[in-house]
């Protein structure tokens, strides 16, 4: 049996379904070989992958020796090992990007003694042989899964080191106010000439805030990373898939004018600024016997208590009172913020159209017309300053997009509150440094300086493959 | 043979060479647990000597000879017995770093420790310098232990070897520009052993520690001093409470002056500190007063406290003012500290010194992984102060025995005393300079603490054989006591009369409103002791039968309840610790075999050969990351498949 961590994988690095070009990446103490066995110079037969240079690309062509068959012609680039992502050797095979010519060529490679990488396996390789830092493998992660800018630059802050940096300036500034008080109880002999728990106090504050400041950012790092959740409800046929065809920019919902059209959950991305925004569009509420319907309808209730944001679409023509009704009851029924929206401006008059405005006035609706194109823009404005609101563009240093993180940041700040309170009742010092220790062991979690097998498990695990 | 040698008449079981603390505690556990043992000094007039402090305990010292004492060692008795003054330090610090030091008789506790060693069945007492340990080489190539041979040429036949050496090793006084070859208080030093460890394979380091100068204290102006005398109530540091009969006195604090700082700044190239005549690495929380007004140049003054050496003689030592100055430096600047302006110096401050070994060539019982049967311990381990020599003694000792029953080791960690630390710590980490005890270097001494030592450690210490059963059970009998009265005061509760109520607020804290108060739930109050609780019990239930419990008692029950949420905190992280020590290591592991740790790692890994996971995650150099390697590569061959 091979071990463990001495045998050769092999992936797909580039996303699947897109692309001229994708990349297969092998690593591992066999790589070289691997790579030699379905290999070929187009010039010069003899030469091998074995001797590369490292940090080099040669041309060639993949071939099954076996069948003698081409499968694709190729950049084979090598990485020799310790300088490749992995720290062990790597060999990409830069080839054409169809599924076909990808998945053959990947078939061949494990034939030839390399085996499927497990999801997040290149990274945890890097992590494993020292290349990467925790945070930076779960930067990785995230760099990888990034659907828009911001994200993405969240993400390479992350791995760059910067979340590592401030944090160990943090532990270091925690240790040495422990170092202080551990000077007080290890020489009591001696005279100290200030006040060491006071002293302690001081600084545990200024670190609070700071803690504080960076666990806050997490409200947009989430929404950067996961995304702006927008469900879009209404009564039926009031113009919900109408609306988001037209926050799309394109056609994604089926729009008739027959009430119930919508049955399931459409769900699109959209981009504002560099923040992912998911739209979903639901079935329309109201009472139904169709059974179908009735599901669709379960559905929407579930996606609207699941959203960050409501649009309440309202069909000016409709009755003023169910609207109203409905509305209120979604208002208190979920602890979800609502932007009101009346469609169909484009059908009443002036009269019509001020007396809904007082109607809704408690609401703020936003009068549109899909079909003449109007008030659309206004729908985006609003969203801005929701984001502005919710401090979404605030450029700070270290933006925390891992619950993970957030989570022991929290934890780190209540060891802190305990430490206040401790002071605070009078306990000793001796308590109070116990709560400073605690609140570094939970940053130091974060960088993974101290360590607990089973959430380094957990965290390669939810790897997309091939990184 | 050749007729130089000669063999002694007797052969033993353990040979302990060195007569300082470590080698009383090692011999004695050895010998009580039944194995025929010698111990050697190189001169038996300074049994268990104190070459530094005349002191016993301080901070994370005091925990120390507490669970000694809890194990079945001797220091805590010697101490009791021969103390001059004792108290508890860091009161207002935390109930985790209270800390009982005693000052001793010096002279007296050597005499009690000598006759102790002497009344010892299985013990022989023997006056020679050890120059080499026997070896033989089994099967395999590894050596082992066969016997020690003194200067004269005697060879002691013997099955284990524990090295207690102290400062001797080739040890060297020094003072200004004057050394010589001398261990500690004039007595010889060893130069020829040293050389034979090297020969092993052992990796000889050199260290250096200094002391001050003693004065007689007839010529000391006391009145121009600060008298620091001894807490009212005394305390002892064994479980069995014993009591000293000698007249308790004070020490004096005073402090230098700007005259002295300019007398040394003045003379700072005749310090062999400074001008490179001294080689080894010294201590640096215990620097000489030289050092010190050269690191804290803005300090104005430095504190001084003179410690009595005994109580039938007026000599004292100067705490604080260690120095290798020359003589003449010397007797000039101590007659401008406070008080000391007609002193008269006795014995000048000197420095030491001496060979030790690489501590992370032994394994955790303080076995040699180099020669099977040699142990060390103390100073020789790189550890400096009598109560680490002590602890480290008694646990080579108890291991020494244990080998020739051919029984699992006694390994202590981290989670149950101060003396799993401390070992843990030499073992593992290695020291580049004199390792003393200190709190902060537990991770959990919300739990390791002076007062629950026996509590901690008897069971253990009884079941190693050294505690005997008539002590174990009046141990058991306290245990049970503190538990039944932390449930007695749980399940007692108080009604809010006004009484009760005038008295809870003269303590300065919140009366009570309901009858669901337990006596608990008060005594968790900062403010309110547990004599106070027993007041408010007499006043609400006068008819209570409360049984009367014993200072220490009260002590445990006022700890346990009134930090109950920290000790839980802490019990918590101890368990999580318990997970990565519990996960054992396959030991003569090629590390090479795990490619992906890091070069420093492999390295570190194959020298020191941790035990457990935990072990190895604190050897500097090894990483998270190749801690996380390890794990996984165990799980996937938990043997390790093939051994070297």
């Amino acid at each position: 049996m091979m071990q463990y961590y001495e045998d050769t994988i092999a992936a797909i690095s580039t996303m699947s379904g897109g692309g001229g070009i994708g990349i297969i990446r092998i690593s591992g103490i066999n790589a070289i070989d691997v790579a030699d066995k379905i290999f070929v110079d187009t010039k010069r037969a003899a030469d091998s992958v074995a001797r590369m240079s490292t940090h080099t690309i040669k041309y060639g062509y993949i071939i099954n020796h076996e069948t003698n068959q081409i499968l694709d012609e190729c950049l084979v680039s090598l990485m020799r090992a310790p300088k490749s992502y992995t720290k062990e050797d790597v060999v990409e095979i830069n080839c054409h990007g169809g599924y076909a010519v990808m998945h053959s060529i990947l078939a061949l490679i494990y034939k030839n003694g390399a085996r499927p990488a497990e999801p997040g396996e290149f990274t945890k390789r890097a992590f494993l042989n020292g290349r990467i830092a925790l945070s930076g493998a779960e930067a990785v992660m995230d760099l990888i899964n990034a659907k828009t800018s911001e994200a993405h630059k969240a993400a390479i802050s992350q791995l760059s080191g910067r979340l590592d940096n401030e944090l160990n300036d943090i532990c270091e500034k925690l240790s040495l106010c422990l170092a202080q008080i551990e000077v007080a109880i290890d020489y009591p002999e001696y005279e100290m000439e200030e006040d060491t728990a006071q002293e302690a106090m001081n600084t545990l504050e200024r670190i609070e805030e700071q803690l504080k400041k960076m666990s806050a950012t997490y409200s947009r790092g989430k929404i950067i990373k996961d995304g702006f959740k927008v469900a879009i409800a209404g009564k039926p046929n009031a113009g919900k898939s109408s609306l988001l065809n037209v926050l799309y920019g394109s056609d994604r919902a089926i729009v008739t004018n027959i009430p119930g059209t919508t049955r399931d959950i459409i769900e699109v991305n959209i981009d504002v600024d560099g923040i992912p925004i998911i739209i979903t569009d639901t079935a329309g509420l109201r009472e139904t016997q169709d059974i179908v319907e009735k599901i669709g309808v379960d559905r929407s209730y579930i996606a609207i208590s699941d959203s960050d944001l409501i649009l309440y679409v309202i069909d000016a023509q409709g009755n003023t009172e169910e609207e109203k009704e409905l509305l209120f009851e979604i208002s208190q029924r979920y602890n979800v913020p609502i932007m009101t929206i009346i469609n169909k401006t484009d059908l009443i008059d002036k009269k019509r159209e001020t007396e809904l405005f007082e109607v809704f006035s408690q609401y703020e609706p936003i009068m549109i017309s899909i079909l003449s194109n109007q008030g659309i823009e206004e729908i985006f404005n609003r969203l801005r300053r929701i984001f502005t609101e919710k401090g979404v563009y605030m450029n700070t240093e270290n933006i925390i997009t891992n619950e993970r993180h957030k989570k022991l940041l929290d934890s780190s700040i209540e060891a802190i509150t305990k430490a206040k309170e401790s002071y605070k009742n009078n306990m000793p010092i001796d308590c109070i440094s116990y709560d400073i220790w605690e609140c570094g062991k939970y940053l130091e979690k974060i960088t993974g300086k101290s360590i607990e097998a089973d959430v380094v498990e957990t965290i390669f695990s939810q790897f997309c493959l091939g990184k | 043979m050749d007729n130089k040698y000669f063999e002694y008449y007797d052969s033993y079981d353990i040979a302990v060479i060195g007569a300082g603390h470590a080698g009383c505690e090692a011999a004695l556990a050895a010998s009580r647990l039944g194995y025929k043992t010698v111990i050697f000094g190189i001169n038996i007039d300074s049994i268990a000597n104190m070459a530094c402090n005349p002191s016993i305990g301080g901070t994370a010292k005091g925990q120390l000879v507490r669970e000694i004492d809890a194990l079945g060692g001797e220091m805590g008795r010697a101490a009791d017995l021969n103390a001059i003054q004792t108290k508890l330090l860091n009161k207002a610090k935390g109930p985790a770093v209270y800390s009982p030091r005693a000052q001793i008789d010096r002279k007296r506790y050597q005499m009690y420790m000598k006759n102790v060693l002497e009344c010892q069945e299985n013990l022989d007492l023997k006056q020679a310098e050890i120059t080499r340990i026997l070896v033989e080489k089994d099967e395999s190539g590894k050596q082992y232990v066969t016997g020690v041979q003194t200067h004269l040429g005697g060879i002691y036949k013997c099955k284990c070897a524990i090295a207690c050496t102290g400062t001797y090793l080739k040890g060297k006084i020094i003072i200004g520009d004057y050394s010589r070859n001398s261990g500690p208080d004039g007595h010889f030093p060893a130069n020829e052993l040293s050389e034979c460890l090297a020969e092993f394979g052992h990796t000889i380091v050199r260290f250096k520690t200094g002391t001050p100068p003693r004065i007689n204290g007839l010529s000391v102006n006391f009145d121009k001093m600060e008298p620091q005398y001894g807490d009212e109530q005394p305390f002892s540091f064994s479980f069995d409470e014993y009591k000293s009969d000698l007249e308790q006195v004070p020490c004096y604090l005073s402090h230098t002056t700007e005259e002295t700082h300019n007398i040394i700044k003045a003379n700072l190239d005749r310090s062999p500190l400074f001008n490179g005549a001294i080689e080894g690495v010294g201590p640096r929380y215990c620097p000489s007063i030289e050092d010190k007004i050269v690191r804290f140049a803005d300090k104005e003054r430095h504190q001084m406290f003179l410690e009595p050496m005994g109580s039938d003689t007026q000599e004292m030592y100067m705490q604080g003012i260690s120095s290798s100055l020359p003589e003449d430096v010397q007797l000039a600047f101590v007659r401008t500290i406070t008080g000391l302006e007609n002193v008269s110096v006795m014995r000048p401050a000197y420095a030491i010194e001496y060979d030790a070994i690489d501590a992370r060539e032994l394994k955790l019982s303080l076995e040699s992984r180099i020669v099977n049967g040699l142990f060390c311990a103390g100073q020789i381990n790189g550890s400096s102060g009598y109560e680490e020599a002590a602890g480290q003694g008694l646990i080579a000792g108890i291991n020494a025995s244990r080998k020739l029953a051919a029984k699992e080791p006694v390994v202590i960690d981290r989670a149950t005393a101060y003396i799993g630390v401390l070992i843990d710590d030499l073992v593992t980490r290695g020291t580049k300079e004199p390792y003393r005890m200190m709190t902060a270097r537990s991770e959990y001494r919300l739990v390791l603490r002076q007062d629950n030592a026996d509590a901690r450690l008897t069971q253990l210490g009884y079941e190693i054989g050294l505690i005997s059963q008539e002590r174990y059970d009046r141990f058991r009998q306290k245990m049970e006591r503190i538990s039944n009265e932390i449930i007695r005061i749980t399940e007692t509760h108080i009604s809010p009369s006004a009484t009760v109520n005038a008295y809870i607020e003269s303590l300065g804290t919140a009366a009570i409103k309901s009858g669901n108060t337990s006596l608990l739930d008060l005594l968790k109050r900062p403010e309110i002791t547990y004599q106070d609780v027993c007041i408010i019990e007499d006043m609400a239930h006068p008819e209570n039968n409360r049984k009367e419990l014993s200072f220490r008692e009260i002590e445990q029950i006022e700890i346990t309840v009134k930090y109950e949420g920290y000790i839980k905190r802490q019990l918590s992280q101890i368990d999580q610790f318990k997970k990565t020590e519990g996960r054992a290591l396959p030991q003569d592991f090629d590390y090479s075999k795990i490619k992906n740790i890091s070069l420093e790692a492999r390295e570190k890994l194959t020298k020191i050969q941790p035990e457990t996971i935990g072990q190895a995650g604190r050897i500097t150099g090894v990483s998270p990351a190749d801690i996380t390697a390890l794990l996984i590569y165990f799980n996937q061959n938990p043997t390790g498949e093939t051994k070297k």
